[in-house]
């Protein structure tokens, strides 16, 4: 017994340690999310979190769902696999709530010369022009309509 | 399809409350997602890439990403016929408003949009010391904002350079493979407002995804296979010389 | 793009890692350095080095409470970090840093400082008055059994504590140079030498720290330098600066002859924008300089004055180089491109909340912590022997 009363101390020592540990469980307990580990070394609910930002894009399946006549002639053109909002930007609200959101046309001058202007470093077998020398300042939709913008008479593209 | 004007009267509130359901990001009124049905990855097609820059600008509007900083960017290269190792690299502001034009000159061009890898093997998720980015049951890694510290170790970790610290959240934020709008059925941003299709979702475990059976059928790399991250980018027709 | 050459991937451009995480395991170094030295004499009883130990201690103590604070002031949300006791992520380095931290603080310098005072404290506790004697009777965990017996026990433990702290010690600074050598991503990091040439380095740092100290101190007590200390000190720093150089030669060297992909873009990148830090700072001025001195002292008998101004500056350079190498490893492995293609430049501020000035202010903090410990816990208070504590 007289060891132990010589090492006193040190049983003091490790028994602070063994509070402190209690302690750090009980608050643990209480701190970590409740989701914490359902799946995997995360907390689970944040999956749901990520999924709930708002959408700034409709999906053109949202478009065509009214817009059936550009729909229609956008299918049969070259812009067929273009999306609607690629050219009139995010118009979620504006599917939401068609009658208050208007969107404004874009700017052919500026929209179409974006990816239309020739340049060295586009595939070659992309359709490109040096705008200048192709319109030299007319608007593009003049001669060309942006949803079929083939100026093949049968594809019913020219204005 | 046309709908006639006394339909369109009928369709209309209809959609619009739905539509009300789907923009609040509810997901009890999005169809059945079950995330054990999915595993996720996009297709990158090289040779249609015509560095327009809408999949940057589609990212930032959708993802409200600040300026400067990317959740995915386009990389023009240039490889001269003399080193065809050491390529020339430009991507002003992200390739955001598109690249400046170029001359006919010699060598090749070609763009390439980077993003997120999403990783099976991700070295980021390796190394958050807290589980705040991890990868989902469905394949998509994503940041728990609400749980991150900032350290910045994930950033250091990922071998892309696709990872940031948020500058007004202080949190690691990056590419989600607009998880809110594919848990959804509707595809990313950036595949939306791609006006050629170089790029694609695709669902590894979905048998009818067509661009499942793309990557099936087609020569497609990864980016740094050395890294072996388990990369579910991929690329097709990506030069040799790409960083 | 403003400091940008060639090309860096867009989100690379601005640095993540700033001064502070090039402070931070230069404490940490401090801190396994100055311990390894202590236990020179408790574990391998070199009994020169015996005026510095209880110094070697507090000094360790005082940069191991100063550590934690760049880190807290880097992170984006600080008020989370116990996350990291919560839900430590076992994958993650960083994460077993938290626990490696703890179990270093108090498992064994707090431990083993307590044991090795317990004495003094004791006596304090018994003679002070007012608050003082609340700090003092706090210490004594309730207990005031000096008797041979305890004491004999204490030493027993103390020994045991000691030889447990030197792995202890290895682990907390290995870790750190682990969490920069397992990032595949960073081929300047990446390596498995990097945690063996933090643990050098540290030891290097930490020796350098505390010969320096030790004689500031002694010199502001007017008492006499023991020479034979410092003589031994400054062998044992001789000693581990030579492994601590051969290492990092092996790895320059090991880079240049195996000239992987990442060759070319750190090669300009060390003889450009990491000329002056790297060979000039930390090779030549800091590594080369103090070992040429020490050298000397080793092979020529040199007067006492002479030979403790020659301790003083290759200790102040050796300091100064492992301070660059810190610096090296940080700044450097992020002022290139993952890409291989382009630099970047650090622009470091001077008054934000990981500036120039937060930087310096940490670096001084731990001597005011250490001002605080030795005024608490004098380290030449009364007779401190101990194979011979059970003749007190």
């Amino acid at each position: 017994m007289s060891v132990f009363k010589d090492a006193g101390h040190l049983f003091r020592f490790a028994g602070l340690f063994v509070l402190v540990f209690l302690i750090f469980l009980g608050v643990r307990g209480f701190v970590v999310p409740k989701t914490f580990g359902q799946y995997g070394h995360y907390r689970a609910a944040a999956i749901g979190d990520v999924a709930a930002h708002p959408m700034k894009y409709a999906g053109h399946d949202a478009c065509e769902a009214c817009h059936t006549d550009q729909a229609d002639a956008k299918k049969a053109g070259k812009h067929a696999h273009v999306n609607c909002e690629a050219c009139h930007g995010a118009l979620a609200n504006h599917a939401a709530d068609p009658a208050s959101v208007v969107p404004v046309k874009p700017d052919t001058s500026v929209l179409c010369a974006r990816c239309h202007t020739a340049t060295a470093a586009k595939p070659k077998s992309f359709p490109q022009v040096n705008p200048e020398e192709h319109s030299s300042g007319v608007p593009c939709q003049t001669c060309h309509n942006p949803h079929s913008p083939g100026l093949d008479a049968a594809a019913g593209g020219a204005k | 399809m046309t709908i006639s004007r006394r339909q369109m009267l009928i369709l209309l509130p209809a959609a619009a409350v739905a539509w009300k359901a789907v923009l609040a990001g509810t997901p009890e009124d999005a169809p059945n997602y079950r995330t054990s049905e999915h595993w996720w990855g996009m297709l990158i097609d090289i040779p249609k890439c015509i560095g327009c820059g809408n999949c940057v600008r589609a990212c930032q509007t959708e993802n409200d990403v600040p300026d400067g900083l990317f959740r995915t960017w386009v990389e023009r290269y240039h490889v001269t016929d003399e080193d065809m190792i050491s390529p020339e690299v430009i991507s002003p502001d992200g390739g955001k408003e598109g690249f400046p034009m170029v001359k006919e000159d010699a060598g090749k061009y070609f763009f390439v949009p980077k993003l997120c890898n999403h990783c099976a093997d991700s070295p980021c998720t390796q190394v958050c010391p807290v589980g705040a980015t991890f990868i989902s049951p469905d394949g998509v890694v994503l940041v728990d904002q609400s749980y991150c510290l900032g350290c910045a170790y994930c950033v250091q970790a990922c071998p892309y350079g696709c990872r940031y610290l948020h500058p007004q959240k202080h949190v690691a934020d990056k590419c989600t493979l607009c998880y809110h709008r594919i848990t959804k059925g509707l595809t990313t941003a950036c595949c939306e407002s791609c006006p050629t299709g170089a790029r694609q979702l695709v669902d590894l475990k979905n048998p009818n995804d067509p661009i499942h059976e793309f990557l099936k059928t087609h020569n497609v790399q990864v980016l740094k296979p050395q890294m072996a991250t388990g990369s579910k980018a991929f690329y097709n027709g990506l030069d040799g010389s790409v960083r | 793009m403003n400091g940008v050459e060639g090309f860096m991937y867009p989100n690379e451009i601005g640095l993540q890692w700033s001064i502070l995480i090039v402070l931070y395991p230069f404490i940490t170094g401090l801190v396994a350095g100055a311990f390894i030295l202590a236990s020179l004499e408790r574990v391998f009883r070199v009994e020169a080095v015996k005026p510095t130990y209880r110094l070697a201690l507090l000094t360790a103590l005082a940069f191991l409470l100063d550590a934690p604070l760049p880190l807290q002031l880097h992170l984006g949300h600080p008020e989370r970090s116990p996350e990291m006791y919560f839900t430590p992520h076992s994958t993650s380095a960083m994460a077993m840093f938290g626990y490696v931290y703890l179990w270093y603080l108090m498992a064994v310098l707090v431990f083993e400082i307590w044991l090795d005072y317990r004495r003094d404290i004791v006596l304090m506790y018994q003679k002070s008055h007012g608050p003082l004697r609340l700090v003092y009777g706090l210490m004594t965990l309730g207990s005031t059994n000096i008797s041979e017996r305890a004491l004999a026990i204490d030493d027993k433990v103390g020994w045991i504590v000691t030889l447990v702290g030197i792995p202890s010690a290895f682990m907390l600074h290995g870790y750190v140079g682990f969490i920069f050598g397992s990032i595949k991503a960073n081929p300047w990091w990446s390596s498995p030498l990097m945690p063996v040439v933090f643990i050098f380095s540290a030891m290097v740092s930490g020796i350098a720290a505390v010969l320096l100290l030790y004689m500031a101190v002694t010199k502001l007590r007017k008492q006499v330098i023991d020479v034979r200390c410092v003589d031994a000190i400054a062998k044992y720093l001789f000693y581990i600066f030579i492994i601590d150089f051969s290492l990092e030669m092996l790895d320059l060297v090991h880079r240049i002859y195996e000239a992987d992909e990442s060759f070319r873009s750190l090669n300009f990148m060390v003889h450009t924008q990491l000329y002056i830090p790297h060979i000039v700072i930390q090779i030549l001025l800091g590594t080369l300089t103090p070992l040429f001195l020490l050298f000397l002292t080793q092979i020529i008998h040199f007067p006492d004055v002479v030979r403790k101004r020659l301790y003083t500056i290759s200790g102040t350079l050796a300091l100064v180089g492992v301070f660059a190498m810190r610096w090296n490893v940080v700044i450097g492995g992020q002022l290139f491109s993952k890409s291989f293609l382009g630099y970047t430049t650090y622009k470091m501020e001077l008054i934000t909340r990981e500036g120039l000035l937060v930087a310096i202010a940490l670096t001084l903090l731990p001597f005011l912590f250490l001002w605080v410990l030795v005024k608490l816990l004098p380290p030449w208070s009364g007779t401190h022997d101990h194979a011979a504590a059970a003749a007190d």
